[in-house]
């Protein structure tokens, strides 16, 4: 059932990453994934999956809900480990056949690949199992906020990302609905050509536009009627507050970088 | 006429791996006919999960449903078939119209029956009739109807498919005492008119005291009470115990008897507590 689709992932916790200030750990996913693309060699890389490891420890996030996040790109991920694996001609060949080379280096290249990409979405993936949609927002808010400066409308984009992560599950039950209803009316959605299908949708859509506009006017006179005015002079119900936890995890970090740059200046090669 | 039958029928939602809920659970029924049976519960007792299982939207995790003794689950054709021949009206239908005019909303599901052209303007106009819309309102946009119209049009939809059983989720929700007045005697006219069975969600223990033959009430996904509506209302104690609703005369001789007048707490209907009034304080009752 399309129910079933995950959105927004978040787990309640009260493990050390969901205490964490959401700014810090924006950011500091943002400083992983770059640091994971610098990583040359193996040692490097190595740090960054055991840092990975502890970081899922930490977070207490169970082993199998974070692989169930990854099967989506399981596709991509060997889709480039193959790519990899025959396009790398440098090395020593360990087997020819046809267009096909296989080469040492190519193999080392694959699995490089396939441990990068993997632990780059497992640490996104993190984040938003240990962060709140809305904490997310406020914590991207507050991190582009020297754009105001250059009058980018950073609290209403802000807010219109909270709405759109608000509405998204609404919808989703709506689009349910409206499918019951007009399978009830013999509405064939899963039989026929492209043409076909694509005529089918349009007993779901336009209810579904119809309703999302509703919701809409709904919405914005609900908030008019509280005197919302944009984010001049607005107060937060939970401020953001960066604590030791913070401080602790950005010194690490700051490790972390340095401990890359190491790795890679020490072992030069790949392996 | 069909007559459905429900065997031990679960229904489990959740995914793999996910905490599963159990919103139906072993329920068994069956539905002579031309009755009218009301369904009565609190939100979330599993009745909108039931009712979706009659013309299969939802496929049982155990137990079968049976139309005129077939198993509508047993392949796509029957499954189908069941579709045309039992036809669900969810609660606010409105928000199902899409067609530029209502004549065309009314169509879309005797079209999907692939009826001749002549077959279907008979049963769109029947349908409108059915439901008090007028001519003029046919060739108008459903988004420029009023609310009341609008769950007309969209019951009118249903009923053109001139199904032979009709179950409805909650026809009369949000509507305001003339609209539901309208909504009821359509559905009580259509049974009458066509002999259909008529199965009825609601949550006004008065519409279903007055309107069907027979009652069941959910409870947690469970069959609490489930017989004629004597049977039913007779329980009233019980009722209350749900949480549910009854019917304002049986609340009244409740509380009467709570008070520890000897009376009678089987009555539902405002001529069975008249009489039941008469038989306590009226002339000669005591003498």
């Amino acid at each position: 059932m399309i129910r079933d689709v995950a959105i927004g992932q978040y787990l309640p916790g009260h493990s050390f990453l969901h205490k964490m200030d959401a700014r810090v750990k924006i950011v500091c996913t943002l400083a992983f994934i770059i640091a994971i693309f610098l990583c040359k060699n193996f040692w490097s890389l190595g740090l960054m999956v055991f840092a990975a490891l502890v970081m899922t420890l930490l977070s207490r996030v169970p082993f199998g809900q974070l692989l169930r996040s990854l099967r989506p790109v399981a596709f991509i991920l060997l889709f480039t480990a193959i790519l990899n694996l025959f396009y790398t001609k440098a090395g020593n060949v360990l087997w020819h056949w046809k267009i096909f080379t296989l080469t040492d280096r190519g193999i080392y290249t694959a699995v490089f690949m396939a441990v990068r990409i993997l632990s780059l979405i497992s640490v996104s993936a993190l984040l938003t199992f240990t962060t709140t949609p809305t904490a997310l927002t406020d914590g991207i808010e507050k991190l582009l906020s020297p754009l105001k400066l250059v009058k980018v409308p950073v609290h209403s984009l802000a807010m219109m990302m909270t709405l759109a992560l608000r509405f998204i599950p609404t919808l989703i039950e709506e689009i349910d609905r409206i499918m019951s209803a007009q399978k009830a009316r013999g509405a064939d959605l899963e039989t026929g050509g492209f043409i076909r299908r694509a005529k089918a949708l349009l007993p779901i859509l336009i209810p579904l536009f119809v309703s999302a506009f509703r919701r809409a006017y709904d919405l914005a006179y609900a908030m008019e009627c509280r005197c919302y005015r944009g984010g001049e002079g607005r107060t937060r119900m939970k401020q953001m507050r960066m604590g030791v936890r913070d401080g602790v995890a950005i010194a690490l970090f700051a490790a972390l970088t340095a401990g890359i740059f190491l790795l890679n200046h020490f072992f030069a090669h790949l392996i | 006429m069909a007559e459905l039958e429900v065997r031990s029928l679960t229904h489990r939602y959740g995914a793999k791996h996910m905490p599963q809920v159990t919103a139906v659970k072993d329920v068994s029924l069956r539905v002579q006919a031309g009755e009218l049976l009301g369904v009565i519960g609190h939100t979330g007792s599993g009745k909108s999960t039931l009712i979706q299982h009659f013309n299969g939207l939802l496929t049982p995790t155990s137990g079968e449903v049976l139309l005129d003794g077939e198993n509508i689950f047993r392949d796509k054709q029957a499954t189908r078939a069941a579709r045309f021949r039992v036809g669900l009206c969810f609660q606010y239908p409105e928000y199902q119209l899409f067609e530029e005019t209502v004549y065309k909303d009314i169509a879309f599901g005797p079209r999907n029956m692939q009826l001749p052209q002549d077959e279907i303007d008979r049963r769109v106009r029947r349908a409108a009739q059915f439901v008090e819309l007028p001519d003029a309102l046919l060739e108008k946009s459903p988004f420029d109807l009023s609310g009341g119209e609008k769950r007309r049009a969209a019951i009118a939809g249903v009923l053109a498919m001139e199904p032979e059983i009709l179950v409805l989720d909650e026809p009369t929700a949000g509507l305001d005492p003339k609209g539901r007045e309208t909504i009821l005697s359509l559905v009580a006219d259509y049974r009458r008119q066509t002999g259909s069975t008529v199965i009825l969600v609601s949550h006004s223990m008065e519409d279903i005291a007055r309107l069907a033959t027979k009652a069941l009430v959910m409870n947690r996904g469970e069959v609490a009470l489930y017989g004629t509506v004597d049977e039913v209302f007779s329980q009233g104690e019980r009722l209350v115990a749900m949480g549910l609703d009854v019917p304002a005369v049986t609340r009244i001789f409740l509380s009467l008897r709570e008070r520890g007048l000897p009376v009678r707490t089987d009555v539902y209907t405002l001529e069975q507590g008249a009489a039941e009034y008469l038989r306590l304080f009226g002339k000669g009752a005591r003498a």
